[in-house]
């Protein structure tokens, strides 16, 4: 299994995979024959994760889309885009690593990548500040969407954050101004874009890299006008409502595909894309390939397609 | 349809409202907290004659002190569905949303209207910061869309006057959706060459700041007005620090670059003429010189519905 960290609602597979763990310790030292009994329990672990995760809550898949296992931004680029070359800089005051971008090649496409990196390992989460950007990261994609615009590259994101960061140096340097702006930029490019919300779409922070003409999500990711713990306190003015909240708030990737906000699914393997990074990484290709093959059929006018979609939101299949 | 019934009448309006105000009524004034008489308070556009705090200010009173004789028509927004989440809290928001329609006479937050300023067709989307705290949804978004598409075929300037806590939480992500529509609508205002100006009003945070408020082009807020993507609360709790004085001010965004002019509630009239006059260079050449302004098409249906006009009930 790839992740050693369970989440509350997983604890009795926590149990089952250490009984495994145990039985493999004995066996290891020659004290008993364990093959039959251990593939017992691996087969009740695998059932008792196929019915949590096909039976996930809203709140529970808000702890699944937070997992610090997930594969992130790096890990889809590594293994999709070849030759990614990070660019840097707003061009007006700094760098943010919470937001990175720069062209690549995505099966034979030349493309611009630009997404939110949420750190891996303590250092690597500080480093790219927990994936909350700063209006120098809004404003480091806006010029990676006028040049990809520039040279017809078509745009990929992948947004995975908690939400814009809240701090005086993000207001004093327009924070609103910038993740406006963002919007606006998507809106106005000619190129396609293809967007994927990997784990966390948190408000703001993340509509900013989100306005695509294929909006796509993970099975167990969320995307939200707030987070539920915000939500709660406002709304229920109490932290510990956030279950609630999150139950409220229609959050799901399978609630955004009902009322037509995004356009595809891609399932998760059994027990969460962060149990099988490699699997999740290979079926995310596959479902932005088709993204960009739908797209190619299209052929003509994205700029209008996507504005024509962004129009028709809400006023389509809702009840 | 006689044309002119459906013009607002001021005149028969504040009639009305004195009526219902009583002459002894005094408020206190949130800035220096001295008594203001009522009707002193109406005469001076809702700003305090003590110490010039700029008070709340609600939207169709606001409408008419900007308007030509206090003169507009209110355009029809088409319709959006009515809490498509079923949300609760410890409310249900169907019944919110009704409550804040019989408080305010309208149906949602956002006003549309059309009129005469210093003789100029300028089209102005408001919100109303009485319902439910401005919050932009669905038909907020409707609104900014019925106005764009307005100002596009009337060849006039777009204002939006923004007073909003942000997006409403109730529609969930249909609210956030939001965020793109109305930049989308200013977008193409700004493709048919004319001004898109925003008038900042006390509060304007998160989503609606992150949006079509922070677009214009020209960006005008008023004396002390809250302006922020996250507010103050959120950010001392994550920093755990004490903000900077006058932090999120309309005073503070000038000096920081992020708005152009901070602007006296008694001169707003005079200098929104003057910069549309101005600006409107663009469009009145094209029509000069017989060019047709490439007009871009809004191209669904719902939005024709702008056409109607809806007498301003209050
Ligand atoms: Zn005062």
């Amino acid at each position: 299994m790839g992740t050693e960290t369970f989440l509350e609602f997983e604890k009795p597979i926590a149990e089952l995979e250490g009984k495994i763990k145990e039985l493999r310790h004995l066996a290891d030292n020659g004290e008993v024959d364990i093959g039959s009994e251990v593939a017992r329990l691996q087969n009740r672990t695998e059932q008792m994760l196929q019915e949590t995760y096909s039976n996930l809550s809203p709140w529970q898949k808000t702890q699944v889309a937070r997992h610090l296992d997930r594969p992130h931004f790096s890990h889809y680029v590594a293994a999709l885009i070849e030759g990614f070359t990070p660019l840097a800089g707003d061009r007006l005051f700094g760098d943010d690593r919470a937001i990175q971008g720069g062209p690549g090649r995505f099966r034979g496409r030349s493309v611009m990548v630009i997404g939110h990196e949420k750190g891996i390992g303590t250092d690597g989460r500080i480093a790219h500040n927990f994936g909350m950007a700063h209006p120098e990261g809004y404003r480091k994609a806006v010029r990676l969407m006028h040049m990809a615009e520039h040279f017809q590259l078509p745009i990929l994101t992948l947004v995975d954050t908690q939400g814009a960061y809240p701090g005086v140096g993000a207001e004093q340097r327009g924070q609103a101004e910038a993740i406006a702006r963002a919007i606006e930029a998507l809106l106005e490019v000619k190129v396609p874009v293809v967007c994927v919300v990997v784990g966390e779409g948190g408000s703001g922070g993340a509509v900013a890299l989100a306005v695509g003409n294929r909006i796509l999500m993970l099975e167990h990711s969320i995307y939200s006008v707030i987070s539920p713990e915000g939500c709660a306190a406002i709304l229920w003015r109490s932290g510990d409502k956030a279950r609630e909240a999150a139950e409220a708030l229609k959050l799901t990737a399978q609630d955004l595909f009902k009322m037509r906000v995004i356009d595809r699914i891609i399932s998760e393997p059994t027990g969460g894309a962060q149990r099988h990074p490699q699997e999740m990484v290979r079926r995310v290709g596959a479902a932005i390939e088709a993204a960009f093959a739908e797209l190619d059929n299209e052929g003509s006018d994205y700029r209008a397609s996507r504005r024509q979609k962004f129009l028709e939101m809400g006023r389509v299949g809702l009840a | 349809m006689n044309w002119l019934t459906n013009f607002v009448r001021p005149t028969l309006q504040s009639l009305v409202r004195k009526r219902e105000t009583p002459e002894n009524l005094w408020e206190k004034c949130p800035g220096c907290e001295k008594m203001i008489f009522h009707r002193d308070l109406i005469a001076n556009l809702h700003v305090c004659p003590h110490c010039e705090h700029h008070l709340r200010f609600a939207a169709k009173d606001r409408l008419r002190s900007m308007y030509d004789r206090g003169e507009f028509q209110l355009l029809t927004v088409p319709g959006v569905p009515t809490d498509p989440l079923k949300f609760r809290d410890t409310k249900r928001y169907s019944d919110r949303l009704k409550e804040n329609r019989t408080k305010t006479g309208d149906d949602d937050s956002m006003l549309v209207a059309a009129g005469a300023m210093g003789g100029m067709n300028v089209v102005t989307a408001i919100q109303n910061f009485a319902f439910l705290g401005g919050s932009l949804g669905m038909a907020g978004g409707e609104g900014m869309i019925t106005a764009a598409k307005a100002a596009i075929d009337r060849k006039a300037p777009l204002l939006a006057i923004s007073a909003s806590g942000g997006a409403r939480m109730q529609e969930g992500i249909l609210s956030l959706m939001q965020m793109p529509r109305t930049t989308l609508a200013l977008s193409m205002v700004r493709e048919a060459g004319l001004p898109y100006f925003v008038l900042l009003t006390d509060p304007t945070t998160g989503g609606v700041a992150a949006s079509f408020a922070m677009l214009g082009d020209v960006a005008i807020a008023e004396p002390g007005a809250m302006i922020a993507f996250t507010g103050q609360r959120v950010i001392e709790n994550t920093i755990k620090e004490k903000l900077p004085a006058g932090f999120q001010t309309a005073e503070y965004l000038v000096e920081h670059g992020m708005i152009d002019l901070v602007v006296h509630r008694r001169d707003l009239r005079d200098t929104l003429i003057r910069l549309f006059d101005l600006l409107m260079n663009r469009a009145r050449k094209a029509a000069a010189d017989g060019e047709s302004v490439a007009i871009p098409q809004i191209g669904y249906a719902g939005a024709n519905d702008a056409e109607g006009v809806k007498r301003a009930a209050e």
